[in-house]
């Protein structure tokens, strides 16, 4: 696993030095809150309801066992015990004081983490597939690739002032579970003529006006990968708009001009630009691929778990859903889902965040991922080890068997703790998977994906969502809108909304008609919601939700 | 026509804590909304909130946020200003802790 370098070490107890200075002098009255306050951002620090809350980056959502640990300490000594695991593979930590972050950027950097740019107008963390470097699917490791994109940006001069924030995804594998066509720009590894290279895809994006991503070059040699990203920021770094908030991200950029003359633009800085790199990022590139190499992994089988499959029937559901295959036979990665119904959604608790630390070290060469759908993965575990790991992961609480299910629900933390929130959105993601939980449905509907946000920026997915939940404030009340059909993988789609919203008390019974009009509908059990929902569109779905007859609504 | 002035408590967040607090008629800040002054003049409730405003050194984001008289105090009107007064759903954290 990539460790940090000297100078990355160095860099970030600079930064944090820096920043303990600043809170000094804010707290001694020399800067005023205005001259505080991006310098706070720009370490992961904002002020909700009822607290301060740090971001932090977990950069390609890559932890080892240590840095979980670390994590785990944090949330205990300055926090409320417990760390919120975000859709851009962040942490936040709901309950910090002011006076306190400092030591707490000490703790993370001395586990070589830090919260710079998660937050301000600069290239954030570069977000990647939580099965990188594991999954049978995969051309390629795509986290060498996002390392490299985050030294690159971190502190790059050019970008601390971009027109808005940038979000990077990369994706390995031709199955996108990166969501790379909702970012600013979206990195798909494609294989030609045996060369590894990118489908690079520009201006997607979800919040106020959801886009998907379009192709700005089908396939960029892996060698020019960082010339060519240089060149698309450099060229909406110029072009994009400054006298618009609303209209500043680069999917508005490239909406305005349109794709070929951003194509065009960016082509022409690319050429420009590209003599300058002359081949040090290439080897930097090589030396991290070296420090993402596999863990040696030997194919073998595991009589004991079959064993155990055939006579728990609870260990056999937990496997069926959250076990993926993994490239070397006898091994899977294991999703272990922090949606258990009820909970909130990506939360785990500081002892949870210890336990699975602990068996990351135990059974997964030392190695953990936060996925964008808010759960963790060890992406190494043997077969063998699975009826021990399941046994502990079940003693703390983990061992929810819904991954892909309809409980296995993305939600932003919404008006519990944002300050941009329009509504609550995880009593909403409660009370749907402890209904479902009670039907004892969740098995008969399969694979399903709900996202919820708690305000039109997006940060629950909800456009992306087969059902998506947006929740607004409608003259002073909760109100709750639902989308149907997007997709956040391959076949990106933005989902489409039904009508009217729901109130805070109609949304869950809103979500459960809609659920059982799909099954109604489906033609086999195969057909998921989303497959039945392509095939007969709105009308049927529309009608059960607002119960009317099909005629009416279609 | 200038919209009619509606009741107003003027709030913000503490600069070293985090938390919500608000301003009561003495000039201090209290965490409890029902402790403070209910502005019922727009005259009086702009120069209260620059009052609030010009406390930087106690105080984050001083802004006026719609109340009204209840039996023990100011009492929010929107759902967002409620959490502010107790706290998240999800656990029992922030300021319910201590009720």
């Amino acid at each position: 696993m990539y460790h940090y370098s000297d100078f990355d070490a160095e860099f970030v107890r600079d930064r944090t030095a820096q920043f303990r200075a600043q809170v000094d002098r804010r707290l001694d009255g020399s800067l005023t809150e205005d001259e505080f306050k991006p310098l706070r951002l720009m370490n992961g620090l904002y002020l909700q309801l009822h607290a301060y809350m740090l971001r932090v980056a977990i950069p390609y959502g890559t932890l080892n066992s240590a840095q979980m640990r670390q994590l785990a300490m944090i949330a205990g000594r300055w926090d409320k015990g417990y760390g919120h695991f975000t859709t851009r593979q962040n942490i936040q930590f709901n309950w910090p004081k002011l006076k306190d972050v400092p030591d707490m950027l000490d703790a993370l950097a001395e586990v070589g983490m830090h919260a710079i740019q998660t937050s301000g107008n600069t290239i954030r963390n570069v977000t990647a597939d939580h099965f990188a470097g594991a999954a049978a699917d995969e051309i390629a490791d795509p986290r060498p690739v996002a390392e490299l994109l985050r030294q690159w940006s971190t502190d790059h001069p050019e970008f601390q002032f971009l027109p808005r924030k940038f979000k990077i995804a990369v994706t390995g594998s031709p199955n996108d579970r990166a969501v790379t066509r909702a970012h600013d720009i979206g990195l798909r590894m494609v294989e030609r003529d045996g060369e590894a290279g990118f489908e690079v895809l520009v201006g997607g994006g979800l919040g106020r006006t959801p886009m998907i991503g379009k192709v700005v070059r089908d396939f960029l040699p892996k060698a020019d990968l960082l010339p060519y990203t240089e060149a698309i920021v450099s060229v909406y770094n110029r072009l994009g708009r400054r006298d618009n908030k609303y209209k500043a991200r680069i999917k508005i950029t490239v909406h305005e001009h349109g794709i070929e003359e951003m194509s065009r633009l960016v082509e022409e800085r690319f050429a420009e630009i590209r003599p300058n790199f002359q081949g040090i990022d290439q080897t930097l590139l090589t030396e991290l691929e070296a420090a993402f190499a596999p863990p040696p992994l030997s194919p073998q089988t595991a009589p004991d778990y079959e064993a155990r499959r055939a006579a728990d029937p609870v260990f056999r559901s937990w496997s069926d859903t959250n076990l993926t295959a993994h490239r070397v036979p006898g091994h899977v990665l294991v999703s272990v889902s922090l949606k258990a119904p009820g909970q909130t959604p990506g939360d785990a608790t500081a002892d949870q965040m210890r336990v699975l630390a602990d068996l990351a070290e135990r059974y997964g060469h030392d190695e953990l991922r936060i996925s964008h759908e808010q759960n963790v993965v060890l992406p190494h575990v043997a077969e063998a080890d699975l009826p021990a790991l399941y046994d502990a992961l079940r003693a703390a609480g983990l061992a929810a068997a819904n991954i892909g299910l309809v409980s296995d629900i993305i939600a932003c933390p919404g008006m519990d703790y944002c300050a941009l929130a329009t509504a609550p959105s995880i009593p909403v993601a409660q009370q749907i998977a402890l209904r479902f939980e009670e039907l004892q449905l969740e098995h008969e509907i399969g694979p399903l994906k709900i996202k919820i946000s708690g305000c039109i920026n997006a940060c629950g997915h909800h456009h992306v969502g087969h059902i998506g939940i947006l929740g607004l404030d409608r003259a002073g009340v909760e109100t709750y809108q639902i989308t149907l059909g997007g997709d956040g993988t391959e076949t990106a789609a933005i989902g489409e909304r039904t009508g009217p919203g729901f109130s805070a008390t109609e949304i869950v019974p809103a979500v459960e008609r809609l659920v059982m009009a799909y099954l109604d509908l489906r033609e086999e059990p195969e057909e998921t919601f989303l497959a039945t929902y392509r095939r007969l569109g709105m009308g049927p779905f529309k009608a059960a939700l607002y119960e009317t007859d099909r005629a009416d609504a279609a | 026509m200038s919209r009619v002035f509606t009741p107003k408590v003027v709030t913000a967040n503490r600069l070293i804590e985090g938390d919500a607090v608000w301003l009561t008629e003495d000039g201090t800040w209290s965490p409890d909304i029902a402790e403070a002054e209910l502005l019922e003049d727009e005259a009086d409730a702009d120069l209260r909130l620059l009052m609030a405003q010009s406390q930087s050194d106690l105080v984050v984001g001083a802004y006026m946020a719609d109340a009204v008289a209840g039996p023990d105090g100011p009492e929010p009107t929107h759902y967002r200003e409620a959490f502010r007064t107790s706290g998240p759903s999800n656990y029992r954290h922030g300021k319910q802790e201590t009720l």
